[in-house]
């Protein structure tokens, strides 16, 4: 895996590495870096103790596709590696030195809030924008140099897709067949099938400027089939669609992935709807990715605590004499949130210990919840404020 | 899922990730050729188009034997069908007609080109497919010209068989040649604006201010354009009180290259001379001596080859503008990102 966040996620590194325009190389790898910012100052202030020639080797292997994609597993669909993509006039780069690796058969949730640079990572895998650094693999081939092999394997649906609102939904999949090369009889046989799949039947010869915002959503989908790719890129699916029609797009998708054997990669900023279907989600902050991995492991935390709410009927400063002397406890300290609230950090399970000493006390338990089960708990803990994210 | 299930998608999927790449281009035109014949701005230009050949056709229809007289010589009689013109009214002919309409068409087809991709939200889907991203521009180029050169073409087989049904006028081989070639340069010319018109929903994001701004320029270069250029000739090539006669007409031939830059000029002095046999020169004349000396020249009627000749610099610099323009167009739409 190298999915470098993997292996210590965390706000404070995060928040840490953005001031920094150094790129941390992956670990073990080159000449020892250091954790940012700091060190490289030091160096600044100290010349004299720079070593040129190490340098210009990190430097080197830092850039060599071979050594950068020496790590990559066999079933891997889509790779980046120090994917950076700068745009003038914006301040920071608008995707930082990305690492990514996503399996063959895999759905993975590309999460983080509206210019966190999700959009730009998947124009780059399709090979629509240029990396200004970095190697990106999208079935072993590089976007920037074979576009139209990446593009004839990878569906792409883009966010806020768009039809040619005079012609029908069976007319702009057809045109879609076209530019795909796909013969006519067969495209006809397959465009059938995608309509139904996507339940446009009836739509179907209606023109798109008709349709409902869930229904282009759902012909999108169809569009990206169209094609039969291997691959299938879904920008923000879900967005400005009522709560019925996203979860009938989720259902459709489901369903879709587990017949198809298709590797996803969908991005969103709504949580709770790729959270059903996602088999490894990473977080996006500032263009960069803040954490990765299955969504269990990532509720569990770096430090593998588990962080339990609890809240008693009177005064929560009670708990603390009850829970501070149960094994496993760490630390106990007041919820953020809401002031009923105590948050006990333990280091394995101590649920049921804690309850049982509660209640021996006699404190009537009025609240209890693990942390971490949902993706917005995970989100705020991965992802700085949305206030400061332009 | 069952396993052949399985397969058969795999052979599919392998069978179609081998199709070749080339003709993107031509899906493309194809796809905007229906949509271009489809719309009402197409009806518009045509009803237009087909003004421009009617109303003189039927002011003339009466005056087009006199007009036979008129005209220098037998040969060029199937031309004036072209060129012959309402009484007091000089500009009701339809090459001049043309003439005006031709920069309407190429803005008319292109100045929504791109821009109208991007704010249908149809751009990032159709450069998703296996096509090169120049095959965009290169097929909405494509079906614009052929849509024009349609029209135009149209345009002429229909006056010229009106000429020949109605009024009994057969036309010479050289006569089809000059209109053809007439039809070529025409053609070039409308190929002109549509790359302008082009460039200009590359670069304009809203369509509608593409539109403005694409009829603007054409209005001022057609209006104004030869008033600003004599006012910008004068200030570069001055003609002083005490320059040699040499010096004088030196500049005076700098100050018609100059006027001559404008791709209005270069298509009217074309045209004048490909459908008019009888013109020997686009040089204006500069000297009183020239003036005479054209004034005694016997009128003779040139060939085809000799008055392509003549109009060959023209052109060639309007296929230069052409070529820029379009090239302009291209490199921007190539470098510009997906997302705004």
């Amino acid at each position: 895996m190298a999915d470098d966040p993997t292996a210590a996620p965390g706000p404070r590194r995060g928040l840490n590495r953005k001031k920094v325009r150094a790129r941390p190389l992956p670990a073990g790898r080159a000449a020892p870096v250091g954790a940012g910012g700091s060190d490289r100052d030091e160096r600044a202030a100290r010349p004299w103790e720079v070593d040129p020639v190490a340098e210009a080797r990190a430097e080197r292997l830092a850039r060599d596709p071979a050594h950068l994609l020496a790590d990559v597993p066999d079933d891997a669909v889509i790779v980046a590696r120090r994917l950076t993509k700068e745009y003038p006039g914006l301040g920071r780069p608008a995707v930082d030195s990305l690492d990514l690796t996503i399996h063959a058969g895999e759905v993975f949730g590309l999460l983080g809030p509206n210019g966190a640079g999700k959009t730009t990572t998947v124009l780059m895998l399709l090979g629509l924008t240029e990396p200004t650094d970095g190697i990106v693999r999208v079935v072993g081939l590089d976007p920037t140099r074979e576009p139209l092999a990446v593009k004839r394997r990878v569906g792409y649906l883009p966010d806020d897709v768009g039809f040619y609102p005079g012609m029908s939904g069976r007319e702009n999949l057809h045109y879609t067949a076209r530019l795909n090369g796909i013969p006519r009889r067969a495209a006809e046989e397959r465009i059938a099938e995608l309509l139904a799949e996507v339940r446009l039947e009836e739509a179907a010869d209606r023109p798109v400027e008709q349709y409902s915002r869930g229904m282009r959503q759902r012909l999108g989908i169809a569009d990206a089939l169209v094609k039969d790719p291997s691959v299938l890129i879904l920008d923000e699916p879900t967005i400005a669609i009522d709560p019925a029609g996203v979860e009938e797009l989720l259902a459709l998708l489901r369903r879709l992935v587990s017949e198809r054997r298709l590797t996803v990669l969908l991005s969103s900023h709504i949580l709770g709807q790729v959270q059903s279907l996602c088999d490894r989600v990473g977080f996006f902050s500032r263009g960069r990715l803040v954490a990765a991995g299955p969504l269990a492991e990532l509720a569990r935390g770096a430090d593998r605590t588990v962080r339990l709410e609890i809240g008693i009927d009177g005064d929560p400063a009670a708990i603390d004499p009850v829970a501070a002397p149960l094994p496993g406890v760490v630390s106990i300290e007041p919820h953020d949130r809401d002031p009923r609230l105590r948050i006990v950090n333990a280091h394995e399970e101590v649920t049921a210990a804690l309850t049982a000493a509660l209640a021996r006390e006699g404190h009537a338990l009025v609240h209890l919840r693990r942390q971490g089960d949902d993706l917005l708990e995970l989100y705020r803990r991965y992802v700085p404020e949305d206030g400061d994210v332009r | 899922m069952s396993a052949d299930v399985r397969s058969k998608i795999d052979i599919r999927r392998a069978r179609w990730a081998e199709r070749a790449p080339s003709g993107g281009w031509r899906t493309i035109a194809a796809k905007e050729i229906g949509d271009h014949v489809d719309s009402v701005r197409f009806i518009v230009l045509l009803l237009m188009v087909g003004l421009a050949a009617a109303v003189p056709l039927y002011f003339a229809a009466d005056a087009i034997r006199d007009a036979a007289s008129r005209v220098s010589g037998a040969p060029a009689l199937f031309l004036a069908l072209f060129t012959i013109s309402v009484q007091d009214v000089g500009f009701v002919r339809t090459d001049a007609l043309v003439a005006l309409l031709a920069p309407l068409l190429g803005i008319a087809f292109g100045f929504d080109a791109v821009n109208v991709e991007r704010s249908q939200g149809t751009l990032p889907r159709l450069l998703s497919q296996p096509i090169h991203r120049d095959d965009v521009i290169n097929g909405k180029f494509a079906a614009g010209l052929a849509v024009i050169a349609l029209m135009l073409t149209s345009l002429v087989l229909i006056i010229g068989g009106f000429g020949m049904l109605r009024l009994g006028i057969v036309p010479e081989l050289s006569e089809v040649a000059r209109i053809a070639a007439w039809l070529l340069v025409t053609i070039l010319y409308v190929a002109f604006w549509l790359a302008f018109a082009t460039l200009l929903s590359v670069v304009i994001r809203r369509s509608a201010s593409a539109a403005l701004v694409g009829f603007g320029i054409w209005l001022g270069l057609v209006v104004f354009g030869a008033l600003v250029l004599g006012i910008l000739a004068n200030a570069l090539f001055p003609i002083g009180p005490n320059v040699t006669f040499e010096e004088g007409l030196q500049t005076q031939g700098l100050r018609d290259l100059f006027l001559r830059l404008s791709p209005h000029t270069l298509y009217q002095d074309a045209v004048s001379v490909i459908l008019n046999p009888g013109i020997t020169s686009t040089v204006r004349p500069t000297t009183i001596g020239q003036l005479f000396a054209a004034q005694e020249q016997l009128p003779t009627l040139l060939s085809l080859e000799q008055s392509l000749l003549l109009v060959w610099p023209q052109v060639v610099v309007l296929v230069g503008l052409t070529v820029a323009m379009f090239a302009l167009a291209y490199v921007l739409f190539l470098r510009q990102e997906v997302r705004a």
